[in-house]
This record gives structure tokens, sequence and C-alpha cells, in this order.
């Protein structure tokens, strides 16, 4: 027991060595002045930044304000987007109606509706909100339909012959074969959310971390600038993170997430 | 099912469970009054656009019977099988299962895969052989007892994707019997084994339906299988009935004797039209 922990933790520790190494050379490069200072900052500097910011309350401001606007984003376009990918799943109907509009309109960039966007909502919460949402809604809608269309028929059918209730049908069948895939979606959406909201923010925006880092920029605080896109970094592995947690907690059936 | 007939005259037909178990000799030589009927079809045919799979097939099953159904790859054995699980809608002709004083008349089937759930631990996906019949704690103990009769009482609580596929299909076969069924139909269940597991699972079939009492309609391209297994094999060729031969051996079968081997020679004949 006390051997697979420590295999699990040295496992994760393997991960974080590269970004290690890649520092520490940074660094090194930097203090040889084999990379001038005015292209990157060194680490050090980039931590002394982080430390300043810190300290002053602007950084966990800014964190903050980010964060909410990603999730509230991802909440909403994540919603709408599972609630049509169950809908179109499970109804012909629907699907009929509503797929082939929503397939023109996940061709469209979502960041080309930007200048659209400013007109409409102007630089407010509302501009971020809508950008993240519409980014968000299309993996999760695509891999909810997927998954649910991929549902074994003869599963479907066995659950007919016992006699399950539409509900039962839906909660013990189709919902767990469609959810590999609605993980899928999920962790797409997760980094298309910071991806929108960094170039929202970085284009219009009065606070948060894109805000921050175009402010650094006009000041040419560069160790700042690299703090920014750093913290992105971190905070999208958060989320993946987060999203691996949860398909370990409910696919624990599934052979892939079976200890070996 | 087209027809569900009532013949009340039949409300004695349970007593029989009670006999003492001391395996079935087949045939039975049957004493007035005949056993009740487990099911019947009369001109049962069904067609799929042009193409006439089934072409009035009449067959009249005794309660308890175990019946086995061969033919030729696309003769119309599954089809037939589907038709008296109530699966298919026959296009002509009417099956009819007599309503007795059996509370219910339930009949499942078995298919080649074992279709379990995933996502469900064993006892999970043995339990839902119980929707809409029993549930929580109750249903738990059935299924665990069920599990014990195929040998996997101690594997409740793994994924399905642990075991191997001869004990998948004796989870699937625990869900099909977890509700007591009148008639159980089982369509290959046996074809994606390897020999020996086919061997032992047969005899595990055959010992529960011993137990259990259930009519078994089992389609199959296994003449052995068929002939080690059933007190009647049914030969089906282009959608009708082509030999109905009864297996006049006791039980437990040995494979390879010579009365089997006379049997499986004379259905390979009719298969293969030498007969």
């Amino acid at each position: 027991m006390a051997k697979t922990a420590t295999n699990t933790l040295a496992r994760n520790l393997a991960g974080w060595l590269l970004p290690a190494v890649l520092i520490l050379a940074w660094e090194a490069a930097s203090r040889t002045g084999l990379i001038s200072e005015s292209v990157i900052a060194p680490p050090s500097a980039v931590l002394a930044a982080f430390i300043r910011l810190l300290a002053s309350g602007e950084l966990a401001e800014n964190i903050g304000v980010s964060t909410l606007r990603a999730l509230s984003g991802f909440a909403i376009g994540g919603s709408i987007g599972f609630a049509f990918g169950l809908a179109n799943g499970l109804s012909r109907l629907s699907r009929d109606l509503t797929d082939t509009t929503l397939q023109m309109v996940r061709n469209i960039p979502h960041l080309a509706l930007i200048p659209l966007v400013i007109l409409w909502f102007g630089i407010d919460e509302e501009a971020k909100l809508f950008l993240v949402a519409l980014g968000v809604f299309f993996p999760i809608y695509v891999n909810t339909l997927l998954g649910i269309q991929g549902v074994d028929p003869q599963l479907l059918e066995m659950g007919r012959i016992y006699g399950m209730s539409k509900r039962q049908l839906f909660l013990r069948v189709i919902l767990p074969g469609a959810l590999p895939a609605i993980f899928v979606g999920l962790r797409y959406a997760l980094g298309i959310m910071w991806l929108t909201l960094i170039v929202a923010e970085t284009i219009a925006a009065s606070s948060g971390l894109g805000y921050m880092a175009m402010q650094a920029r006009e000041f040419l605080l560069i160790d700042v600038v690299i703090l920014s896109i750093l913290i992105y970094a971190l905070l999208g592995k958060l989320a993946d993170s987060f999203a691996r947690l949860l398909e370990r907690l409910t696919l624990q059936w599934h052979p892939a997430f079976q200890p070996a | 099912m087209s027809v569900i007939a009532l013949h009340p005259k039949h409300e004695q037909e349970r007593d029989r469970v009670d006999a003492p178990e001391t395996g079935r000799v087949a045939p039975l030589p049957q004493l007035s009054p005949a056993p009740p009927l487990a099911f019947s079809l009369k001109g049962i045919g069904k067609r799929f656009g042009d193409k006439t799979v089934l072409d009035g097939i009449d067959l009249d099953v005794p309660e308890g019977q175990f019946v086995a159904v061969i033919g030729k790859s696309g003769c119309g054995k599954s089809t037939l099988l589907r038709i008296l699980a109530g699966l298919d809608k026959p296009t002509s002709g009417t099956l009819t299962i007599p309503v007795g004083s059996a509370p219910d008349r339930r009949s499942r089937i078995m298919f080649q895969e074992p279709r379990l759930l995933p996502w469900a631990r064993i006892g999970r996906n043995v339990e839902v052989g119980l929707t809409g019949i029993a549930k929580g704690e109750v249903a738990r103990d059935l299924s665990l007892k069920i599990l014990d009769e195929v040998g996997l009482a101690d594997r409740a609580e793994e994924w399905p994707s642990v075991l191997s596929g001869g004990q998948k299909q004796r989870v699937a076969l625990a869900r099909a019997l977890v509700a007591h069924p009148f008639i159980l139909a089982l369509d290959e269940p046996l074809g994606a084994l390897d020999a020996l597991t086919r061997i032992e699972m047969q005899q595990l079939l055959e010992r529960i339906w011993q137990q259990q009492n259930f009519t078994a309609v089992l389609v199959t391209h296994d003449v052995a299988e068929a002939v080690a297994l059933a007190d009647r094999v049914v030969v089906v060729d282009e959608g009708r009935i082509a030999l109905d031969l009864p297996i006049p051996l006791a039980r437990p079968r040995r494979h390879g004797s010579a009365e089997t081997a006379r049997l499986e020679g004379q259905i390979l004949d009719r298969l293969f039209g030498r007969g």
C-alpha cells in the first residue's frame, strides 16, 4: 500500500521534472547573458514580481476576477451545450431541427465575433461571459451528442427487455455510457475556456489577468507579462487535473482507470 | 406476444415442481393428463420485406421441457427465438402462452454476448434482472443467491471488465434467472466461448435448469451441444421445421457416447439433406 502511494507520488512528480529543468536552464541562460533581459526576464525576476504583486493584493484580485469569469462562462455555455447534446442525442426531432444550425455556427471561429461582441456589450463582463460560453458550448455539445449516439444498442435493447423505464434507461445505460465522451468534451472545453478568456481580456478588459499583462506591456514590465503567462499555464493545468480527478472518480469501471 | 389465451384448467401445473429431483428422464412416458403447455406456436410466419424468414412454424412445448433449435445460419432460428421472447412480432400466426396459476409468466432471453453494463458492478448487473420486481436489500440478497448458484458470489463487487468471457456469460445467466423466469430463451449463449468453457457452461446450465424447472429454448448451431442438453431437438430449415426429434437419453449425459453419436448423426443428415 505504502509502496503504491510512493509510486503514485513519484509518477506525479516526474511530470514536473521537465518544467523545473527548463526553468533552471532559463535562469542560467539569463544570468550568463545568453538571453537579454529585454527579451525574457529571468525566473528570479518573475518570482520577485510574483511576490511584489502578491503583497499588493493585485495578483489575487486579478486571478479572482479571471477565475470567476472563466467559471461562470463555463457554467453557462457548458450547461446549454450539455442540454442540447442530451436533447439531440435522445430526440430525433430535436436533432433534425437544431443540429444543422448548430454545426454551421460551430464553424465560425468564436473569437472572430470579438468586434461584434464589443459593439454589443462594450468591454463589460457580458462580453467575456458571452465569448467564453460560446467557446465552451461546442466541445460539450458535440461530445455529449457523440457519447449518447455511441451507446451500445445491444445494451439499450437489454435494458428494454428487462423492463427499464425511460428514466432508468437514461440513468443506468445512456448517461454512464456517454460519460467517457462527455469528459473528453469537458477537457477540451476547459482549454478553450482559458484560451478565450485570455484573448478577450487582452483585447477588451479593465481587470483580470489578461488586463494585467497588457498593462505591464504598456510599462515594459516584462517580468509581469511572463508571470501572467505562467499563471495561465498553471490555472490551465489545475483545471485539467480537476477534470481528471472527476474522471477517475466516475469512470472507475473503465479498464483505462483500473489499477493494473 | 400476439395472443395470451386463458387456460384456467392448467391451474394445478405448479404442483409438479414438488416432484422429487431424481433427474428428469426423457422421454417422459406421458401419462394422461399431458403436462400443460409452456407455449404454443401456430403457423408463425415472419417476413422482412420480400424475404420470408419463417414460414408456418407449429411448435407446442410442454412446461419444463428443454428444447434445442438447430439450423444453418440464416434459417430463421434466432428470429423464432426473438418472437418467442416478445422482441419481434410475427407477420402471421399466433404465439400462445397459457396463463396459469403462476403469478407471472416472465420470459427472459440470453444472448451470445453477455451484454453486461460495464459501469455497474457484477451484483448490480444481476439486479438489473429484478427491475420492477424487487429493490434494495431484497434485490441484493436474491442476486447474491443466484450468483452463488453460478459460482461467482465472491465477485459481486467487481467490475465486469475483470471477468473472463465465460464468467461474464455466467453473470448474464444469473441476471436472466434471478427473477425465476418461466421461459428462458437462449440465443447461442455459448457460441463465443472456448470448447472447455462451453462444456462447463453446458453442465451449469443443465444443473440450474433441473433445479429451477423453467422451460428452456436453446438456439444453437452446435449439434453436440443440442444433444447434450435438450429433451428435444427441432431442426429449422428454410423457415420450416424439418425435424422434431426427441432425445431419450438419461441425465447426466456423457459426451461422446454411442447413442449421442447416433442422434447427432441423424440431425446432421437432416441438416445437410442426406436424411
